[in-house]
């Protein structure tokens, strides 16, 4: 019964498709009406074809999802870093922005491509991926809702694809991190809704008597994350049949809401998610309990309340009033306590076990994923004063702050918990080569060293330079000045962003030849939950 | 440890504990967001501030459509260099009909807030055409091929009646005559000329005598016979920051509610 209304649903999408394709009033909803379309026509077919099938009755853990998620993880990694390290180049060399990528690949369109790239499809499946694995652990339950959890997985990479082909071709919301045009966030919200029901479901059912930390802190990101992707995309589609939608929103009360939702992506996707994968992975890799549970549930709290407050301090000194920026500024340097209150919770879990940085490379990424974590949740209170604000704005200083927390905090801790993940989900006995995760260690280390090196070191300069007035009060330099006195730090940052992907390349190398190169040892890691 | 103790609640009850953690995340929006749409010194009120043209607003999507907010902010801080630079600072009310707002955070290139007026349209023509040619310290993509793209005003009035929809006033005749209006900003002595005019630039103080300032530019933009993205964009950029005239404006009188 189940698969005719399955197949009676997506003959009636493919149709629509069809229909809205055909009447597309640009070419982004129209070639996206046409993925839409080859989608539902493909599964309808296979549908179709296992219709009536018997199918074996699930046993144990739900892995074959992670294990996709894993992959989509690495391969997105690879792309969001190699696009990021491309708008790089093009920034130091203009040329690069090709005659013949006019109206394609101009930076000003595959920069959301890169941002989007690395947050939501590298961090977002690094998320979902490593909260399915880490709630059925914690809770010894299979995951809720059967194929569910496979509906959430490929449905956001149809998100991911959706936005990034938008990108691209032109539809874009021009809301930071929230990009993706009307329909693509209709899309979203089903997907994410799904999420919620597959971990808050499997929770519900669980074993064990308590709530594992590191799910309180899953569950508090999927639903503020829901909360923040609705309100910041209120608006209104132009046509049924278009890409373009007018925001419902405007001018000074649109801005607090986009950093509203802005800096909490950060506060919640990239902050709250990953501290999640932090308290589950770390102690499991160092064998030992997490530090302090007080200091967990003061940290939870404390900093899922303050979070959401922060975002007026992205528009200091500007039309917003100065009661909402003062607000945020406030708040912000209060985050500073339980942001630290959190690094001081995953670093001295390995109390009795720091011998383990000097010989175990996966637990020396964890550690220094943390110390990032520490350093730009300092930074980021201190930029937030307004009068540090009044110079960091506007420049790249505010671009090396975010890359050295995503590269550092979250693309070490993910590298740290797929490095983790690997020889687990597919049962080999160990991973293929520590040495290859050593140099992916140093590899992305001293990229992250010389990226956020060299953009403290443009960010400062460019803010100086343009105030910098003479003895007789005139401006000293022109705009154009300041550009070019950037080149040779762009060059630098660019390099870090090599290293950083060359890190990238050889850990997906090693992942590949754990699974490939070694032979399955019998199921002795996955115990069975029923 | 009183408090903590009762913690275990919590940790017990799934949607406990997230019905409390979503309230928790509430508050924050709630008390920073709401008072913006009901404190009446929020946006300032200042004469000239108009709904954009259909020919600025199908510039402006082409400005969204290309990112150029990436790099490119518009928000002049009361900072001093800033204000030496780019011009006054920027009012809450010269972005009240932004829908959705084009504040920027980043300054890859210079502020845009009130680059309107400051060069010719051969200027920003070139300058679009290959960045380079005209400011060679420049890193700006180029985007000669705006110049080959035609456009019409070809579903523009669904445009404006969404933007009507969420606030921006829009009226009916505006979106009746949309594509006049549209054609007419490309030819000051277009029979549509004094209509679009008459549309766009209203008297908002009857009781002064002086005529309502005409801030509408029409011209043929990039100089070519067909209508192209490049008319459209440079229209928007050459509006921009122009609506409000600050050699009558004072903050304490526009701070005060009329």
């Amino acid at each position: 019964m189940w698969d005719w209304i399955k197949i009676a649903v997506l003959g009636i999408i493919a149709l629509m498709a069809a229909v809205a394709a055909n009447f597309a009033r640009d070419l982004a909803f129209q070639v996206h009406a046409l993925i839409v379309m080859a989608v539902a026509a493909g599964m309808f077919i296979y549908t179709v074809r296992t219709a009536g099938d018997e199918k074996p009755a699930p046993v144990g853990y739900m892995d074959g999802v992670v294990r996709a998620g894993v992959i989509a993880t690495a391969f997105w990694g690879i792309a969001g870093f190699l696009v990021g390290t491309f708008i790089a180049f093009q920034l130091a060399f203009p040329q690069l922005n090709f005659d013949f990528l006019q109206g394609y690949g101009n930076f000003g369109r595959l920069r959301p491509l890169h941002t989007s790239a690395v947050i939501f499809a590298f961090g977002g499946n690094a998320l979902i991926a490593s909260s399915f694995y880490v709630v059925q652990r914690t809770s010894a339950a299979r995951l809720w809702g059967g194929n569910t959890a496979w509906f959430v997985f490929w449905g956001y990479q149809l998100f991911i694809v959706l936005a990034a082909t938008g990108y691209l071709m032109g539809a874009t919301q021009s809301r930071e991190y929230a990009e993706p045009e009307w329909y693509v966030d209709l899309w979203l919200t089903i997907v994410w809704v799904a999420y919620l029901g597959v971990f808050l479901g499997t929770i519900i059912k669980r074993k064990e008597p308590h709530i594992y930390v590191a799910n309180w802190f899953y569950l508090s990101f999927i639903v503020t994350v829901a909360m923040l992707h609705v309100v910041n995309n209120l608006a209104l589609p132009v046509s049924l049949v278009g890409s373009r939608s007018v925001s419902a929103m405007a001018g000074v009360q649109d801005a607090m809401t986009q950093w509203w939702y802005g800096h909490n992506a950060v506060g919640f996707f990239l902050t709250a998610g990953f501290l999640g994968m932090m308290y589950y992975f770390v102690p499991k890799q160092a064998e030992r309990p997490v530090f302090s549970y007080k200091l967990s549930i003061i940290h939870f709290w404390a900093l899922i309340f303050i979070y959401i407050w922060a975002g007026p301090h992205h528009l200091h000194y500007t039309a917003l009033p100065d009661w909402a920026s003062t607000l945020g500024m406030v708040f912000s340097i209060v985050l500073w306590m339980p942001s630290w209150g959190g690094m001081i919770n995953g670093l001295m879990t390995l109390s009795g076990a720091w011998d383990k940085i000097r010989t175990d490379p996966i637990i020396r990424m964890m550690v220094i994923s943390i110390g990032f974590y520490g350093m730009s949740t300092f930074e980021g209170p201190m930029m937030s004063i307004r009068a540090v604000n009044s110079l960091s704005h506007y420049t790249d200083w505010t671009i090396g702050h975010v890359h050295s927390g995503a590269l550092g905090w979250n693309g070490m801790i993910t590298f740290g918990a797929l490095y983790f993940l690997t020889p687990r989900l597919w049962n080999r006995a160990r991973l293929y080569s520590l040495r290859l995760v050593n140099w992916h260690f140093w590899l992305a280390t001293i990229g992250i060293v010389l990226y956020a090196a060299s953009m403290w070191v443009t960010g400062i300069m460019e803010g100086l330079m343009w105030r910098e007035v003479d003895a007789q009060g005139f401006l000293v330099n022109s705009f154009a000045d300041t550009v070019s006195a950037k080149f040779p730090m762009y060059v630098v940052r660019g390099l870090g962003g090599v290293l950083y992907l060359s890190g990238a390349m050889i850990m997906c190398y090693n992942l590949w030849m754990t699974v490939r190169g070694q032979k399955e040892v019998s199921a002795t890691a996955a115990t069975p939950a029923e | 440890m009183g408090i903590l103790d009762k913690h275990k609640v919590l940790e017990t009850h799934a949607t406990l504990l997230l019905v409390c953690s979503f309230l928790v995340v509430t508050v924050g929006g709630i008390v920073q967001i709401a008072p913006l749409f009901y404190l009446e010194n929020t946006i300032e009120e200042v004469e000239g501030v108009r709904p954009y043209t259909p020919l600025e607003l199908a510039g402006r999507e082409i400005y969204i459509r290309e990112g150029c907010y990436v790099c490119h902010s518009q928000m002049i801080r009361p900072m001093r260099d800033e204000v030496e630079r780019y011009g006054h600072y920027s009012l809450a009310a010269e972005s009240m009909y932004d829908h959705p707002f084009q504040w920027g955070s980043k300054r890859t290139g210079p502020d845009l807030a009130r680059v309107g007026g400051r060069y010719s349209d051969a200027w920003h023509v070139d300058h679009l055409i290959n960045p380079q040619a005209v400011v060679p310290e420049s890193i700006m993509p180029p985007y000669a091929y705006l110049m080959d793209r035609e456009i019409d005003p070809e579903h523009m009035d669904d445009l404006l009646r969404t933007q009507a929809m969420v606030g921006v006033p829009y009226t009916d005749e505006m979106i009746e005559n949309v594509e006049e209006d549209f054609y007419a900003q490309l030819d000051p002595f277009s029979d549509g000329y004094d209509g679009l005019v008459a549309r766009y630039i209203t008297d908002e103080n009857p009781d002064d005598d002086r005529e309502p300032r005409n801030t509408i530019v029409a011209r043929n933009y990039d100089g070519q016979e067909e209508v192209t993205e490049m008319d459209a964009l440079v229209a928007y950029l050459q509006m921009l920051g122009t609506l409000v005239d600050f050699s009558t404006f004072t903050p304490e009188e526009a701070a005060m509610p009329r």
